[in-house]
Order: C-alpha cells, then sequence, then structure tokens
C-alpha cells in the first residue's frame, strides 16, 4: 500500500471555505459567458483603484487557502516497531502555511521581543550571573554572533537582498505573463472569439491575464484598462518587494517581534487571516439569505408576515447582542466539551467552536439589514414599475426576484462590506469578553485582545496591536474600495 | 434703471454649461417670465442670481446687478441680506420647502428677525398680516399649526407670506404652481398677481406652463438649451410668437381644433448641456433650418419695435400657421374670447356618430357601482376606524377603440379607480365586466389570462421603468409571464423590435438600461411594454403630464395612431383638460370619490351643468385672448375619510341650499348621454 507521508485532514471549515470559493469562481466562469454581466465587470477591471484592492485581497485569499490545507504528519514507526503496523499520525494539525513558516512557527522566544530585536524586551535575570539584564534571543540575530555591531548592516543586506529577490520574481512572472498575453491577442485576433486562447491557461494565471486581455472594447476602455492593468502590476510588485524583504530578514529575526509567550507576530498576523476572513464570510453567508429573505418578505408582503417578521426581529434586538451570543456560544461549548468523541484532534475542536460562532454571530445580526431591506422594499413595492409587472399577472414571487432584488442589491452589497469588517471586530470583543473563539484559534481578536494587557506595560508593547491593525485595516479597505467599485459598476444608473 | 440686469450669465458645470450667455432685464414692479422645457436652465438662471448654485456648479462669466450692487461681487454676509430682503424665492413643491417639526408662526418668525429685526408679539402680529395678505383664512389659528395641517396651496401660500416677510423688490417664483391642482393654481395665481400689483413687487416667474405665462407675464422671454431665444411682450409673445421653437411650443398644445389630426411636435429633445455648439442651438429640431443657421449662431435681432429674437429667419405672419391645416391657435386669438363654446363649431368628426354607438355593440368595459374603501386602523389592535372612501359607487362604460377621460383634481380617486378596475386593488364592492367577463373576485390564476386584455400606463416614466432591466426584458416580461412568447429567444427579440418600432424607438434600442432614455422616450418604451401582451383597453394614468408640451405631443400623437390602427381602448386619467379635450370621446367628471357628471366631451365641456365641472373649466388658465375673471372656486377638497353629507361638493358649491347638505343627489339626464349629479338641475 502506498501511504503519503501525511493524512489530509479537510476541516468543515475547510470545506466551506473551499466550497465557497468555488462558488465564487463557478459565478465567475458563467458570468464571463454572460454578455452584460462580462461588461459590468470588464468595467471593474478598468478601475484602477478596484484592481489594486482586488490584488491585495486576492494575496489575503492566498495566505487563507494556504492556511486552509490541513493535514497531520506521519510520525516515524518507533524503533522496534514493525513497518506493517498501523501508522500512527501526529496529533497536531498543521496547514500548509505552518510549513512554508516553519521557520517563524519554530523558533519561539521566551517572551516579549521587539521588531528585528536581538534582545529580549524586558531585564530578567541572566544566566549564570546574578545581574539582571536583556538576554539575547535564542533565534533573533542569533546568527550575528557576539558581532551586535553589524546588525544595521545585517539588516539592509538582507532587505537589499530580499528586494531584489522580490525584484526578480516579479519580472520573471512579469515574462511568463507577457509571452501567454501575446499568445491569447494571436489567438484572438486568429478566432475573433474572445476567450478562445485561454483554454490552455492555468487558474492561476487566469484572472491576471484576463485583466492583460485589451483585444477587444474601444480605444478609451482599452487605454483606461491599460492603467488599470499596469496599476495591478504596480501592486504585486509592491506585494513582492515586501515578501522578499520580510522572507529575508525572517529568516534571521522576528521581524514583528514576539508576543508574551514567544511567538513571532508576524506568524500571528498571518495566521490571524484565516480566521478573518472565515468569521467574515461565513458568517456574512449565514446571515444574507435570512436577511434579504425576511426583509424582502416583510416589506413585500406586508400584513401578518410582516409583523411576524417584525417581532422576531425586534424581539432579537432587545436582547443585548453580546449576551445572547455569549450563552449560545457558552451552551454550544457545553455540548463540545461533552462530546469529545466527536473531535479527533484539537483542530477540530477549535474548528467546530470557530463554526459555531460563525453560526450565532449569523443568527443574531441579521435584524439590521433586514430592517434596512423592509423599508427600502416598502418603497420600491409601491413604484410604478412594480404596479406595471403586477398588471401583467407576474407572480410575487417572480417580482421580488426580478425587480425588488435587483435594486436592493447596492444596499446588500455596502451591508457586506460594513457587516465583514464589524464582524472582525466583533470577533475581538466577544474574545475580550472570553467567548469568542478557541483561545487555541489565532485571530486578530485574541492579538487585540492581548494588546490590552500590553499596551497597559511601561515601555509599551506596541507591535501586536499595531501588526492586527495594519493587516485588519488593509484587508477592510481593500474589501471597502473594491465593493464601492463593484457597486457602482453594476448599477446602471452610474455606470456611464 | 432697471431693478435687475442681467448680463451675459454663464453658468459652469465641468464641462457641462447649462446657462450660456443669458442677459435680461426686469423693471421695478414688472413680471418677466422664463418661458421654457424642463433642462432649458430656467431653474440654473435663478440659482445662479440669487448665488444658490448647487455644488459643482458655477458663475463663470457675466454680471448681475439688483438695484444698482452687483450681486457677484457681493460678499457671502451682504449677499445673505440680498437674499429674503432684497429677493424673496419661492420654489415648486410646497411640501418639502417647509419645515415639518416648526410651527408655520416660528417659520415666518425666522424670517420677520431676520430681515425686519422682529420679536415676539410685533412679529406674531406682522406674521398675521402676511397670512391675510396671501388670503389664509383664520391666520390667527394657522400661526400656530405644523405644516402637515395644511394642505398644499395653503403651505404654498404661507412660502410666500415666508418670501414676503423681507419685503423683498423682487420675487423669483420657481413654477409656484406645477405641483398644484387647477383649482388651487388659480387661488395661488389670483395671490400673487394682486399682491404684485399692490407692493410694485417685481417678480421673476419660471414656468414651462404657457397658460401660466399667459396669466401672470408683462414679458417673458423663451430658454432653449441654455439661451434666451426670443423676448417680447406678453400680448405681443402670444399674438405672433416669432422664434421657431416658440411657435412650435404653441402648436404643439392640445387643442380640440386638431381632434383626429396630429399635433404639430417638435422631434427630438432639449440638447444636454454638454453638446458643444456651433450653430444655432434649435437647428437639428427645426424644420426651416438653412444652412446657415448650422455654421454660425444667429444673433439677436430685432423683429418689432419690443420683441427680438435669435433667429435668422424672416417670419412674415403667414409663416406662422405651420405645421397643420388649421391655423394656429395664434391666429385665432385675438377673435376668440377663451371659452369653451367657441370650439363647439368645430365638432371633431369623431363624435359624430355617438348616439348609435352605445346601443348597438356591448361596452368592452362597463363598471357598476364601483367602491375602494380603505380601512384606517388604529389603536393597539388595529381596529378599523373608519373608511377612506376613494372610490365611492362609479359606475361607466367604454366601447372598444374610444377614449374615456376621467377628469378631477388630484385626491379625488380617479386613479385608484384606475388601478381598481385594474384589479392592482381590490374593490370593496361592484362590479367590473371587460368583454362581458366580471373581473371582481376572480382569483390571481383565474385573472392572468384576462390581464392581457387590459394594461397600464403609469405617470411617472422614471418610475415605471425598472432600473435594473434592459429594455428588451422590459418589454417581454409581460407576454412570457402570460406566455405569449413562444418560447424562442428570436421571436421574442423580432417581436420587441416589432414593438419599438410601432412606439418609434429603435430596435437596437432593447439592450439599452432606461436611464439612458429621456423622459418621453421612457413614455414610449411603457407604451410598447403594455402593447406587448395586445390588450384592448388601456389604462393611461397622466401618461404625460411628467412630460414637456412638445413631448407631450409626440406622446398624444402615439395614442391617438395607436387607437386608430388598432381599436384601443383608453380609459385616460388626467387633470389636463386641453388633452382631454383634444383625445377624448367621453368625459366623466370625478369628485371625492364620485362622478359629477358625464358625458360627451362636446356636452361636457362646451355646456357644463354641474357646478364642479364650471368651477373646473373656469379654472383652466387660457393661453390665448384676453384674461376672463371669473368666480374661482374657494377652499379645497376635503378628505376621503370624513366626505361631506348629501352633495359631497356642497361647502364649496356656490348654489348650496339646505337640500344639498342633507340630500345625496342622483344622476339629472340632460341628454342621452349626458347626465350630471346635481339638485338644481330638477328644475
Amino acid at each position: 500500500m502506498m501511504s503519503l507521508p501525511f493524512q489530509v485532514v479537510v476541516l468543515w471549515s475547510d470545506a466551506l471555505f473551499f466550497g465557497l470559493v468555488t462558488a465564487v469562481v463557478m459565478l465567475g466562469m458563467w458570468a464571463r459567458r454572460q454578455a452584460p454581466l462580462r461588461h459590468s465587470w470588464a468595467r471593474v477591471a478598468s478601475d484602477k483603484v478596484a484592481m489594486v484592492s482586488a490584488t491585495v485581497l486576492a494575496a489575503f485569499l492566498f495566505v487563507g487557502v494556504l492556511d486552509s490545507l490541513h493535514y497531520r504528519a506521519r510520525l516515524d514507526a518507533a524503533p522496534g516497531q514493525a513497518v506493517a503496523q498501523k501508522i500512527n499520525y501526529a496529533v497536531e494539525v498543521n496547514s500548509l502555511l505552518d510549513v512554508l513558516l516553519a521557520p517563524l512557527r519554530l523558533h519561539p522566544e521566551k517572551t516579549y521581543s521587539a521588531p528585528l530585536a536581538t534582545h529580549l524586551f524586558s531585564k530578567e535575570p541572566l544566566p549564570g550571573s546574578i545581574e539582571r539584564g536583556f538576554p539575547r534571543l535564542t533565534w533573533g540575530g542569533a546568527h550575528l554572533g557576539y558581532a551586535l555591531e553589524h546588525r544595521t548592516i545585517d539588516i539592509v543586506q538582507r532587505s537589499a537582498l530580499g528586494a531584489a529577490g522580490g525584484l526578480l520574481l516579479w519580472l520573471g512572472l512579469m515574462s511568463v505573463m507577457r509571452l501567454r498575453f501575446k499568445r491569447q491577442g494571436q489567438a484572438i485576433e486568429s478566432a475573433q472569439k474572445p476567450g478562445a486562447g485561454e483554454a490552455t491557461m492555468s487558474q492561476g494565471g487566469r484572472a491576471i491575464n484576463a485583466l492583460l486581455a485589451v483585444a477587444d472594447g474601444d480605444a478609451a476602455r482599452k487605454s483606461s484598462r491599460r492603467v488599470a492593468s499596469h496599476a495591478t502590476l504596480l501592486t504585486l510588485l509592491v506585494l513582492f518587494l515586501i515578501m522578499g524583504v520580510t522572507m529575508a530578514l525572517g529568516s534571521g529575526y522576528h521581524v514583528l517581534g514576539t508576543d508574551k509567550v514567544g511567538q513571532d507576530v508576524l506568524y500571528l498576523s498571518l495566521k490571524s487571516i484565516r480566521t478573518g476572513l472565515l468569521i467574515g464570510t461565513l458568517t456574512t453567508l449565514v446571515m444574507l439569505p435570512v436577511a434579504v429573505l425576511l426583509g424582502i418578505l416583510a416589506g413585500y408582503l406586508g400584513g401578518w408576515v410582516d409583523d411576524v417578521i417584525q417581532y422576531a426581529y425586534t424581539t432579537l434586538n432587545s436582547i443585548p447582542g453580546v449576551l445572547l451570543i455569549a450563552a449560545a456560544v457558552l451552551m454550544m461549548q457545553v455540548v463540545i466539551d461533552t462530546h469529545p468523541d466527536w473531535f479527533v484532534t484539537s483542530a477540530e475542536r477549535a474548528d467546530a467552536r470557530l463554526l459555531a460562532l460563525c453560526l450565532i454571530l449569523g443568527m443574531t445580526s441579521w435584524t439590521g439589514l433586514a430592517r434596512l431591506l423592509r423599508g427600502e422594499t416598502l418603497k420600491l413595492r409601491e413604484l410604478e414599475f412594480v404596479q406595471a409587472a403586477r398588471a401583467f399577472g407576474v407572480s410575487h414571487f417572480a417580482i421580488m426576484q426580478r425587480h425588488i432584488l435587483p435594486n436592493l442589491m447596492h444596499i446588500v452589497l455596502i451591508a457586506l462590506v460594513m457587516d465583514f469588517s464589524g464582524l472582525v471586530l466583533a470577533e475581538a470583543v466577544l474574545s475580550y469578553v472570553g467567548v469568542g473563539v478557541d483561545p487555541a484559534t489565532i485571530s486578530f481578536g485574541t492579538m487585540i485582545n492581548a494588546a490590552r494587557m500590553e499596551l497597559a506595560r511601561d515601555p509599551m508593547v506596541w507591535w501586536s496591536l499595531a501588526a492586527a491593525f495594519t493587516f485588519m485595516f488593509i484587508l477592510v479597505l481593500a474589501a471597502n474600495l473594491l465593493t464601492d467599485a463593484v457597486r457602482d459598476a453594476f448599477d446602471p444608473r452610474t455606470a456611464a | 434703471m432697471s431693478l435687475l440686469r442681467v448680463s451675459n450669465l454663464v453658468i459652469d458645470i465641468g464641462v457641462a454649461c447649462p446657462v450660456d450667455g443669458v442677459s435680461f432685464s426686469i423693471e421695478a414692479g414688472e413680471c418677466f417670465a422664463l418661458l421654457g422645457e424642463s433642462g432649458c436652465g430656467k431653474s440654473m438662471t435663478a440659482l445662479g442670481l440669487m448665488r444658490l448654485l448647487p455644488p459643482g456648479a458655477r458663475v463663470s462669466q457675466g454680471q448681475v446687478e439688483f438695484a444698482g450692487t452687483q450681486l457677484l461681487a457681493l460678499p457671502e454676509n451682504r449677499m445673505r441680506q440680498v437674499r429674503g430682503g432684497g429677493i424673496g424665492m419661492i420654489f415648486q413643491e410646497p411640501a418639502t420647502s417647509l419645515n415639518p417639526v416648526m410651527r408655520i408662526g416660528h417659520q415666518i418668525g425666522e424670517a420677520l428677525a431676520l430681515h425686519e429685526q422682529l420679536q415676539g408679539v410685533a412679529a406674531r402680529a406682522r406674521a398675521v398680516e402676511l397670512l391675510m395678505q396671501v388670503g389664509i383664512p383664520d391666520p390667527v389659528r394657522r400661526l400656530d399649526e405644523f405644516p402637515f395641517q395644511l394642505s398644499g396651496g395653503m403651505k404654498q401660500r404661507v412660502m410666500i407670506a415666508m418670501a414676503l416677510a423681507g419685503r423683498p423688490r423682487l420675487l423669483i417664483a420657481d413654477e409656484p404652481t406645477t405641483a398644484l391642482d387647477v383649482t388651487i393654481q388659480a387661488q395661488v395665481l389670483d395671490v400673487l398677481d394682486a399682491l404684485r400689483r399692490k407692493q410694485g413687487m417685481a417678480v421673476l416667474l419660471i414656468s414651462h406652463d404657457l397658460g401660466v405665462v399667459a396669466r401672470m407675464a408683462d414679458r417673458v422671454g423663451v430658454m432653449y438649451a441654455g439661451q434666451l431665444v426670443e423676448e417680447a411682450p406678453r400680448a405681443r409673445f402670444f399674438a405672433h410668437p416669432a422664434h421657431p421653437y416658440s411657435v412650435r411650443l404653441f402648436s404643439a398644445l392640445p387643442d380640440p381644433a386638431r381632434r383626429g389630426a396630429n399635433l404639430a411636435t417638435i422631434p427630438g429633445n432639449v440638447p444636454p448641456a454638454e453638446t458643444h455648439h456651433v450653430g444655432c442651438r434649435f437647428v437639428e429640431r427645426c424644420p426651416e433650418a438653412l444652412a446657415q443657421c448650422r455654421e454660425a449662431a444667429p444673433a439677436w435681432r430685432a423683429v418689432n419695435a419690443d420683441q427680438r429674437m435669435r433667429c435668422v429667419l424672416e417670419r412674415s405672419p403667414g409663416i406662422e400657421k405651420v405645421g397643420t391645416s388649421r391655423g394656429l391657435p395664434a391666429g385665432r386669438a385675438d377673435d376668440a374670447p377663451r371659452s369653451f363654446e367657441s370650439f363647439s363649431g368645430q365638432s371633431p368628426s369623431g363624435t359624430a356618430a355617438e348616439g348609435d354607438h352605445d346601443t348597438m355593440v356591448p361596452p368592452l368595459l362597463s363598471v357598476n357601482d364601483l367602491r375602494v374603501h380603505f380601512p384606517i386602523r388604529r389603536g393597539l389592535l388595529q381596529r378599523t376606524v373608519g373608511h377612506v372612501r376613494a372610490v365611492d359607487g362609479i359606475s361607466l362604460q367604454l366601447q372598444a377603440g374610444r377614449t374615456l377621460a376621467l377628469v378631477g383634481e388630484s385626491g379625488c380617486g380617479k386613479t385608484t379607480a384606475g388601478k381598481a378596475i385594474l384589479q392592482l386593488v381590490s374593490p370593496t364592492s361592484g362590479q367590473v365586466h371587460l368583454k362581458g367577463q366580471l373581473l371582481v373576485g376572480l382569483s390571481t390564476s383565474e385573472l392572468r389570462p384576462l390581464r392581457a386584455q387590459m394594461q397600464m400606463i403609469f405617470q411617472d416614466p422614471f418610475a415605471s421603468l425598472n432600473p435594473r432591466m434592459r429594455v428588451g426584458d422590459i418589454i417581454t416580461e409581460g407576454m412570457r409571464t402570460l406566455g405569449l412568447a413562444a418560447g424562442r429567444e428570436k421571436k421574442s427579440a423580432e417581436r420587441v423590435a416589432e414593438l419599438l418600432g410601432r412606439v418609434g424607438l429603435a430596435a437596437e434600442m432593447a439592450s439599452r438600461y432606461p436611464h439612458e432614455f429621456s423622459g418621453g422616450q421612457r413614455q414610449r418604451i411603457a407604451i410598447a411594454r403594455a402593447l406587448a401582451v395586445n390588450p384592448s383597453l388601456l389604462v393611461c394614468d397622466e401618461p404625460t403630464s411628467a412630460l414637456d408640451v412638445s413631448v407631450q405631443a409626440q406622446i398624444l400623437n402615439l395614442l391617438a395612431q395607436l387607437q386608430r390602427e388598432q381599436q384601443l381602448a383608453f380609459l385616460f386619467i388626467t387633470h389636463n383638460i386641453a388633452v382631454v379635450d383634444y383625445l377624448a370621446h367621453e368625459v366623466a367628471v370625478m369628485y371625492l370619490g364620485r362622478i359629477v357628471e358625464r358625458g360627451t366631451t362636446d356636452e361636457v365641456l362646451r355646456n357644463p351643468q354641474h357646478p364642479y365641472t364650471q368651477a373646473l373649466l373656469a379654472a383652466v388658465l387660457p393661453v390665448h385672448g384676453p384674461l376672463v375673471v371669473m368666480t374661482r372656486l374657494t377652499g379645497e377638497m376635503p378628505s376621503a375619510a370624513k366626505p361631506p353629507q348629501g352633495c359631497h361638493f356642497h361647502p364649496r358649491c356656490p348654489h348650496a341650499d339646505a337640500a344639498c347638505r342633507t340630500t345625496d343627489p342622483a344622476e339629472v339626464m340632460i341628454s342621452a348621454t349626458h347626465g350630471a349629479c346635481c339638485l338644481k338641475l330638477k328644475d
């Protein structure tokens, strides 16, 4: 029997996450075949800000995907055991990201250290002496030995090397893409059919290639699209440079310092991305159908349906949200704790708790959007195009789907992004109360929660909070900007 | 010296130039009217004078001199004194011009404190005085009321009172009566005119309505695409309009003399403000354009001593009669003192064979004692405490290929009646038969096959098309729902192209979104949507009231043509008497949920019997001829939740007596087709 050196582990959240990504990709492929939708997306593609945001989001998503490929390593057979016996796998579930970030993950320090430091942040009794001082880090700057005066030069050298590496990588990618683009352009010219040359293309290059495919469209669109694709490439360059520098520095230092128990903050931040994305997207996924359906039903049908839905969300709203969530999470916790047999590893248990949190957050956060949609539907219902549809005998369902829903999409999109950022923040609050994600799960919330003590120290430990804040800020800002562009591109009135 | 002198005013919004070199002057005490279609830059000019332009817009050139001061050079704090103090302004929509949470007295008091430094008792006394001036009864009580307690006409009067609070020497009235009903419009215009004459206040009137301009103005300036194209005293302008645009504005007015024939239309639309003009701005729509019109913009040219225009055409009196076989209204203006009787000799051919029409064929639509009552619910348990009797027992018949106009002021229930006939609102009682089939009480699925027989065209072309759907999808929606689209993509695309062609649009417009179209084009799309299912009855709910005069003529022509070609029956809901006179075969006048008079168009409009019909017709502002001072209808329509006892009209009726307050009048037939509900007609 051929056996892999590892066992693939698909956590529930992984499955959902990949399901979501696949659904989005498939929707995208479907949309490519619909002329009007392709037209609208082409408009997004020619928006500079949108493409920069999309690139940044794609980078976040890439990290999230890497972190969602979980496995358990095979344990080497203990000496003396027969090889044919049952293979044992490690209890620890790791992801592909963990492998890539192994240098960061496997070199913890004792406690706090500042970014790029060579010594701990606080004084401790030095080993082998009675004095107190700043002990050397076991990993950060360890390669320097005692030549500490070379640290600055070392950092500069590594940065330069990293930057050069990033630049090279970018140039390599560019040339590959240019080649593809050229071939595609020829294919289009010969076939006069957009997308014909893409069959051979790899999945990864497709999105960027589509941007570069300026084969159709008028001159103005062409030039603006070229500007947008240039912006994309520039963003990629910046990302590659940052990546190169971080990698070069990270091989010898803790780039963003370490936290209380000596974990690398850069590692924590990168791991938090998946948690943030999951909480943001899965919760929205739970909340959105409920909010849209109930909001439109209440607004359009009115009468007792409206009364029932209104009572439901008024009741939900009248209970303080945090308490409701806390109660639900604690109940879930009890269920999880009383059924240890359900979960093989601790990672699965943490994952179950994360999913439960998403579900609970989703079930409590639909009320705001539903109320908003109800109000808007009340207005739309009286508009004359709805009356006209009724005069044709169009069924209620078709009216809601064809006439009401598309005219609510701008609100849904805005609410989606607002909620996305709100949910990432809510997770932080809940972690503060102690009912958030599993303590073993790394998230922005737990990082911010920890920062509460760190900020109270003197001198202040600022890097955990700064890292969490920067990552969250970039994520939420990119999502906001992209949504703005998408909303404008899909609103026939603003799209000139 | 003129009170206000505007010279070469240019307003930019980015590359667009909504006002491009406008010059005019207003003498003290004079009423100058800016006349033009929407999008011509009239309101922008007024806002520019007041320096109240929206963000992004700026005055890039020109001078505004008011009472010897250069307004555009004034610092903002001095300008604030001019606003309200020197120049007052009233807006189109009285409902949104007043702060809903402030008492009337406070709102007027605010203006008084600013401009007259009046406080307390003195301010209150002055406010009462102002309200008296604008003709509000019981002003002391009104001061302590909130805007929602006042009707639309009252609110507009309060707005006028507030504008008067600073004793302005110039009042800018931007479409002051467009949102009001004709009877209320007449009252408000009377107030404005009396005030102007009494106080010697100059008025800059902005309007698209030739009737309002004829009633109010001393001089008229016609605006087109950001420029004044003609300027003349009122009498001269209405008798002999000179510019081709002005001439066509007149000939586009619906007119009973042209029933059966097409109205003259101005093809196309006002060019958008971004257009870069080389030649004359009107050249694309002008049938008389010469080669030189395209090359250079025409300069001002005097036609008469006091009339000038931007046009190179020599206009002898004969040329005015453009576009129709009959003379223009202008040609008749002098010898025809305005009243409907003057047209009675020109009975349209369509109404000749009326008598036998009704008896021979069973009516296409027959409505019998239709009632729609909306419950008023109050309290915790939502108990019904009363009913709004929106439609209170109307009966009417409509033959195939004929037009029945349902006329009345807003709030009289005519739209609800139309919707109830289409079963969009479920009637409380009564019967509606379409082609002999009873509609009331049918389930949604039973009703669906009948939906193809009856369709509706709505008032607001901007709200009646789903902005997120393509025109092609909008048109095919009804066909698909009713199973008429035979499934085939290609076939339905052909059908869409055919329908678009029939309403005068190009087939390739099917893939565009509604926002790319102008109001008139949107209304055409709405008509195409209704025609898609081959209806025999179209309920048209004020289909032209949101459109400009020239576009209105296009739509009316289209409707008339469709009726001729397809024997469509129209139930035409409107408040515009001129449109009724042009288009309708029969008229039913509604007041507070009831039909008070009905008959053929000639009978009702030439020989009105019910006092309400008489008052309604008297309130219509004549475009031509001298002003005839008629007795105005006082007061406003009561609420349909508490209709008066007896005859609903008695509180406003000049002839009402004790019997009217207690007895419901039955219909009295004056002729076989003409009936009115009035007790006074018995004897």
